[in-house]
């Protein structure tokens, strides 16, 4: 199965590992990564307001290029998901929006919402499915306690992400026991590390992240995993003393693809 | 600009209805930036339902409000404050020169690790 991908800004950069493991895992799934052409960022943060329409438009081309594919679109960064989930929501729902939105689409084409766009780990729970995914699994992680971190963007609003149950997610859960390990549940797993609030309010961003961290540590945890970098880098910047790592690291060593899986 | 029309302006934007919120605190009580912010998720509902929206203009609480959606989930009204909040930020910063931050803020923020999505994601919270 071929689908369109969107990796964002920062799995370009500072965020390689989310990126190179998710390409390298959903080959031996069965599932090619195409990567959308000439794709641009979109932004990092959704912004709610009905009539910005620039700041949505990375995101409306990115649908459109998938739609002319005619494949679903998938991300991996919790953000970059967000946005485009939301805007996607945005052009389904509000004619008004749409309209100004495609005035802007003649090179493209219209667009009008049709795209289904998929987190990664929603492709691994619904189209690849966990038991297959159990079956794949060569390098079992036995033993290991793990602490999902879902952090605020995954599952919210979820009217409109539609992943998980907001308050008591599993999606995350569920893929830690098809990997063999044994997921910890915690307060904190849907709570705010701080987001970009870290550049302007350092303070409130560690008290957030050490929130987190404290919480999963005292429910068991020896490791954290994430699908957001800004996520990670609040967690790790602000003192995290147990490993944070990408779920798609996790996922690569489970399936034999980490070279360093034995350390 | 004329108070009653940025109260309309604001209400247009951000698609919330003040009128529905019923006081309960809870998108207060799950802010996660709460001990910081001078005015609060319910207080930002109840002064633009008000026309008091200079004093939420002039608030540093513009600028912690994480836009994490908790209150917009939590809320047992669907009144979804964040989204007033997100409206008077834009009212703020869409004047000339009232840009928070500018490109050349971004060296000094940065450290070895800082990831792209941190400086994408302030920048449009805090530039037009």
């Amino acid at each position: 199965m071929n689908v369109s991908y969107f990796p964002g800004c920062t799995l370009k950069n500072k965020a390689r590992d989310l990126d190179r493991y998710a390409r390298q895992c959903a080959q031996v799934l069965g599932i090619t990564l195409e990567e959308v052409e000439n794709w641009q960022c979109c932004g990092g943060v959704f912004t709610t307001a009905k009539d910005e329409v620039a700041t949505k438009l990375s995101s409306v081309r990115l649908l459109q290029a998938a739609k002319a594919k005619e494949q679903p679109l998938v991300t991996v960064c919790s953000a970059c998901h967000n946005v485009v989930k939301q805007t996607n929501h945005a052009m389904q729902i509000d004619g008004e929006f749409a309209a100004k939105v495609n005035r802007y689409m003649a090179d493209d084409g219209e667009y009008d919402g049709s795209t289904q766009v998929y987190h990664y780990l929603e492709l691994l729970r619904d189209v690849v499915g966990y038991d297959t995914l159990k079956d794949k699994v060569t390098n079992p992680l036995k033993g290991k306690k793990i602490a999902a971190y879902y952090g605020c963007l995954l599952l919210r609003p979820s009217s409109v992400m539609s992943m998980d149950d907001p308050e008591n997610p599993t999606i995350m859960e569920d893929m830690i026991r098809a990997l063999g390990a044994t997921p910890v549940v915690y307060a904190n797993r849907n709570e705010c590390c701080g987001g970009y609030v870290s550049v302007e309010s350092p303070a409130l961003a560690k008290k957030n992240s050490l929130a987190v961290v404290e919480d999963a540590k005292a429910a068991g945890a020896d490791m954290i995993i994430t699908a957001c970098p800004l996520c990670r880098y609040n967690l790790v910047k602000n003192g995290a003393d147990i490993p944070v790592v990408y779920f798609t690291e996790l996922l690569a060593e489970a399936l034999g693809l980490k070279e360093d899986a034995n350390e | 600009m004329n108070k009653s029309y940025l109260q309309e302006d604001l209400l247009r934007m951000s698609g919330v209805n003040p009128r529905k919120c019923m006081q309960c605190g809870k998108c207060s009580a799950t802010c996660p930036a709460y001990d910081e912010m001078e005015y609060h998720p319910h207080q930002f509902v109840s002064m633009v339902k008000n026309g008091d929206i200079e004093p939420l203009m002039k608030s540093q609480s513009l600028y912690r409000c994480l836009t994490c959606f908790a209150c917009v989930e939590r809320c047992p009204r669907s009144v979804e404050p964040a989204k007033l909040v997100e409206a008077v930020r834009l009212a703020v910063i869409r004047q000339q020169g009232a840009n928070r931050m500018t490109a050349n803020d971004i060296p000094a923020l940065l450290d070895e690790d800082t990831p792209q999505q941190l400086l994408v994601s302030a920048f449009r919270k805090y530039t037009k």
